[in-house]
């Protein structure tokens, strides 16, 4: 199905949620708005004619200074059945003191399994909460790491100063102790 | 040394001592070996060299290569380990995460002594381009390293020099074999 009445067909269906549909390069996206983003997904997943049964990846962008939702989480998906690509853009803003839950969307896993690991790759690394997963904890980063490393606002040096990963620190203290004993 | 040998020469004026390493000289017949310990000592030590393996990215392949029959290692006595309490020497190979780093101190510390530690490839040595968040910027911030090999990735032939030269320090050590150093 050509990608643009995809978008059609949801802002049809869902027209309070669909904020913008972006075509760039032959690409489609929409961007959608947070509170029935679930919604939207399960129909593209259920719905005949889509039947996006993949998602190929799922993402974390981070527009500080540039957007006023700061953050997005990007659904690519895909149809195995009718080989067509989609992509949905959710955006999602940074919390604040009146709004303390407003860096979260709900969780995909129960509609693709696979997004349980990609969900917590997002976590990770930009901090986006998933509500409903079943198991929200850091992948890559040590689990106790301090920081969203892939924000725009952290440290790009290696150097993090007091930020720095306490076993990190702990273990360049060790090895200047241990000098004394090495034999040269 | 020269004198214990020129004793022993003018002693045993008949026999005939032959060099087989410097400063190592063989008596024909009795199947002994006149030489400094510390000759000793560094000759077996450098001549079976066996390394802990640690590829831990890119490095990794290209020391694998080294290994293989094409370039082979095993013809300076260097076998690789899988254990570190069989091996003499780390090669770390590759890029070095904050995360990783305990475990790269574990292992080193896990090796018993005489131990070595070669840091193959920039990003053992300096971090390369990979100045971020989760990169170490050399492997020296944590270990006492002997030989830096740079170069992304170092080629065989590199990584054989700098093996070779880590074999050439430790010819050069002296009295690296007492309890009381
Ligand atoms: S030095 Fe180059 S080849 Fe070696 S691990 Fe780093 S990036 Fe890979």
């Amino acid at each position: 199905m050509n990608p643009l009445s995809i978008a059609q067909t949801i802002q049809d269906k869902f027209p309070k949620e669909v904020k913008e549909i972006v075509e760039f390069r032959k690409q489609v996206s929409v961007i959608i708005q947070r509170d029935r983003a679930k919604e939207i997904l399960a129909f593209l997943y259920f719905n005949k004619d889509f039947n996006f049964d993949y998602l190929v990846d799922l993402c974390g962008v981070d527009y500080m200074g540039q957007k006023k939702p700061r953050f997005e989480v990007v659904y690519n998906l895909f149809s195995m059945k009718h080989r067509h690509f989609f992509r949905v853009r959710v955006e999602v803003d940074e919390d604040t003191q009146d709004a303390p839950d407003n860096l979260s969307v709900d969780t995909v896993t129960d509609i693709w399994r696979g997004a349980d690991w990609h969900e917590r790759e997002c976590f990770d690394l930009f901090g986006i909460r998933f509500k409903g997963h079943p198991d929200l904890r850091r992948i890559l980063m040590p689990e106790d790491w301090e920081g969203y490393p892939l924000r725009k606002d952290y440290p790009l040096k290696s150097d993090l100063g007091d930020m720095e990963w306490q076993e990190y620190k702990d273990l360049i203290e060790f090895s200047e102790k241990a000098k004394q004993y090495e034999v040269r | 040394m020269s004198n214990i040998h020129s004793a022993i020469e003018t002693e045993t004026q008949e026999l005939q001592l032959t060099e087989i390493e410097q400063g190592i000289k063989i008596i024909p017949g009795v199947n002994a070996l006149i030489a400094a310990f510390d000759k000793i000592v560094n000759w077996s030590r450098y001549s079976s060299l066996w390394p802990m393996t640690f590829g831990l990215a890119c490095c990794g392949i290209e020391m694998m290569t080294t290994g293989s029959s094409h370039y082979d290692l095993d013809r300076f006595g260097i076998i690789f380990r899988g254990s570190p309490r069989q091996a003499d020497c780390l090669i770390i190979a590759g890029t070095v995460t904050k995360k990783m780093a305990p475990i790269v101190r574990r292992v080193y510390d896990q090796m018993p002594e005489p131990r070595y530690v070669i840091a193959m490839g920039s990003c053992a040595c300096t971090g390369n381009i990979y100045d971020t968040y989760s990169t170490v910027l050399g492997v020296d911030k944590f270990l006492p390293v002997d030989v830096f090999i740079p170069g992304c990735p170092p080629r065989p032939e590199a990584f054989m020099h700098g093996l070779i030269k880590l074999q050439e320090k430790i010819a050069s050590e002296n009295f690296k074999w007492s309890k009381w150093r």
